[in-house]
């Protein structure tokens, strides 16, 4: 397709698409089933086609990714099991939409970590920008460091556990899953949640509205230290549970429909 | 969108113009629109004036030549008026000029005076501060401002996506503290309660520049600073003053700080060591300065931190 040049020298095509019609670029050093990508010279849009490239039609397992700068987006759309590294630090929207890899990534990450991912596991080593795990459906997270604002916005599922403190507004309108923080809570913790439960270890600065403490149970317990096992993150600290207080949304689990004929 | 960004180098000047436009080239897509950078070299006793005599947009136009040759010798002839002693005077591109005075008196009249004259703007006035901003990316204003041999010792930057105003010079960061020497603010966000802080701020005798809410930080925190107060008490204040959402780095000649909103809407990234500060919206800009991994953080919501130079 023919691109129009721009004063800039960068490419668009007809669609305004920057790097229209990419290939992967065929750089991965593939060993058996394992192979490394090095990112330093790739755009994402390159990385992204060729760790596709590699994990669905190579068939291979197991990807470093490494010097990843930063760069947003990487490692989106996986929908495979495999086991993806990232040594170093990738940016923004990282993970996004994956359903079934294991991601380790020895480093850190920016803003909305796991969007709406489906499943599998994400272990970051440092800490997280804000809208971690943002409508997060299923999965694990972990992250070791802190985590910004509004971490588990709009959370439907899965588990986030946070081993350093939280910002403003964690599990904000949460409708399922759970999130376990070990470090302590900024104001307007679980603020309009809809359901799901939220474990805090340290200091709590205030509760969001509808917000409220519960007890733990034996499950509760269960729970956690299967969680802790699993990620070897050593022995669970003393937790307090909050869940939904059930006064600010009007729950109606029946379609218009099937309400006329209830009625 | 916006990008901010900023550089403190703790053991003397470095390249900050090269570092700067390293740090937003590679966050140009949060705003390709403009970007400007306020950059403090080394401090003399000579005053440093950034001026502008017409827009980026309308250079160019009819009878443009002659006017600016006229405005600017009116420049000159007022400088003088006012008893400023013109050491020199550059031509950046045209319609931006720099020029280094010596001067001793109040900097308003000044001003005042010089912004008086038909499209002229004063950009910055101060004994370190040259804030140097244009439309077009990073390369591009480097290039056309020279960038490449501005040394000092911290600095701030923007990128800017256009939301709330015009894409034109008047309305691109960072912006000066009018009339306080040497006070400059970059923002990323909006301000709701922009009206009523631009009539608190005109009722004390203060004038603006522009239409943009950034240019009101500048003002509310230069004018705490002349109250005595340090800028991080200056800053702590402004969350409880300023309703929005807003991460902004403010800095003076030897000072310079970052405050996030309570609801940490709008990001920021800080890295620190014993050398080298630097904080930006994203973490590439930090990578593109420092090159390798780094441990960083992000400050959270309510945040005031304040460095000294």
């Amino acid at each position: 397709m023919a691109g129009l040049s721009t004063k800039s020298g960068v490419v668009y095509d007809a669609r305004g698409l920057v790097e229209p019609d990419p290939e992967p670029p065929m750089t991965a050093e593939i060993d058996g089933d394992r192979a490394v990508i090095d990112a330093t010279d790739l755009t994402t849009r390159k990385i992204n086609l060729e760790l596709k490239r590699i994990v669905y039609d190579e068939g291979v397992n197991e990807v470093t990714i490494v010097n990843p700068g930063s760069k947003h987006s990487l490692g989106v759309g996986i929908l495979k099991r495999c086991r993806l590294t990232f040594e170093g630090s990738p940016g923004w929207y990282a993970c996004g939409l994956i359903d079934g890899p294991e991601v380790q990534i020895n480093g850190r990450v920016g803003w909305s970590l796991a969007e709406n991912m489906m499943s599998g596991s994400i272990v970051v080593d440092g800490p997280a920008g804000s809208l971690t795990g943002a409508a997060l459906r299923g999965g694990d997270l972990v992250i070791k460091g802190n985590v910004g604002a509004r971490t588990g916005i709009d959370q439907k599922g899965g588990t986030i556990i946070t081993l350093g403190s939280a910002g403003i507004n964690t599990g904000f309108m949460m409708q399922r899953g759970r999130q376990i923080i070990c470090g302590d809570a900024n104001d307007g913790l679980g603020d309009s949640m809809y359901d799901g439960a939220i474990y805090v270890g340290g200091k709590i600065a205030s509760l969001g509205v509808d917000c409220v403490p519960a007890e733990m149970t034996d499950d509760d317990h269960e729970f956690i230290n299967r969680k802790f096992d699993i990620y070897d993150l050593g022995t669970p600290p003393d937790v307090q549970k909050f869940e939904c207080g059930k006064v600010l949304h009007n729950y109606d689990a029946l379609e218009p429909s099937e309400r006329k004929l209830v009625l | 969108m916006c990008g901010i960004a900023g550089i403190i180098h703790r053991d003397g000047a470095a390249d900050i113009g090269d570092e700067l436009t390293e740090m937003l080239n590679s966050m140009k897509h949060r705003g390709p629109d403009s970007t400007g950078y306020a950059m403090y070299g080394q401090p003399d006793d000579l005053v440093v004036v950034r001026f502008m005599l017409a827009e980026p947009n309308e250079y160019g136009g009819f009878g443009m030549d002659e006017r600016l040759e006229r405005n600017r010798a009116e420049v000159e002839a007022r400088l003088a008026k006012v008893g400023a002693d013109l050491a020199t005077i550059h031509n950046e591109t045209g319609y931006a000029f720099r020029a280094t005075i010596r001067y001793g008196g109040d900097l308003k009249p000044l001003a005042d005076y010089l912004e008086d004259i038909d499209g002229c703007k004063v950009l910055s006035l101060g004994n370190s501060l040259e804030i140097v901003k244009d439309l077009g990316d990073a390369n591009t204003v480097h290039e056309q401002y020279g960038l490449a041999n501005m040394s000092g010792t911290h600095g701030i930057g923007h990128v800017r996506m256009a939301t709330e105003s015009d894409v034109d010079l008047a309305s691109a960061h960072p912006y000066w503290a009018y009339p306080f020497a040497d006070v400059a603010v970059v923002h990323n966000g909006q301000l709701t309660n922009y009206h009523q802080w631009r009539r608190r701020l005109e009722r004390m005798g203060h004038r603006f520049q522009s239409e943009c809410d950034s240019e009101i930080i500048a003002v509310y925190l230069a004018q705490q600073l002349e109250d005595g107060l340090p800028l991080e008490t200056a800053m702590k204040h402004s969350l409880d003053d300023f309703d929005g959402v807003f991460t902004y780095l403010v800095a003076t000649g030897s000072e310079l700080g970052i405050a996030k909103d309570e609801m940490a809407a709008k990001p920021l990234v800080l890295m620190e060591s014993d050398n080298l500060v630097a904080m930006a919206s994203e973490e590439i800009a930090i990578r593109a300065l420092v090159g390798t991994e780094v441990e960083t953080r992000d400050p959270f919501e309510r945040e005031v931190l304040t460095w000294q130079v």
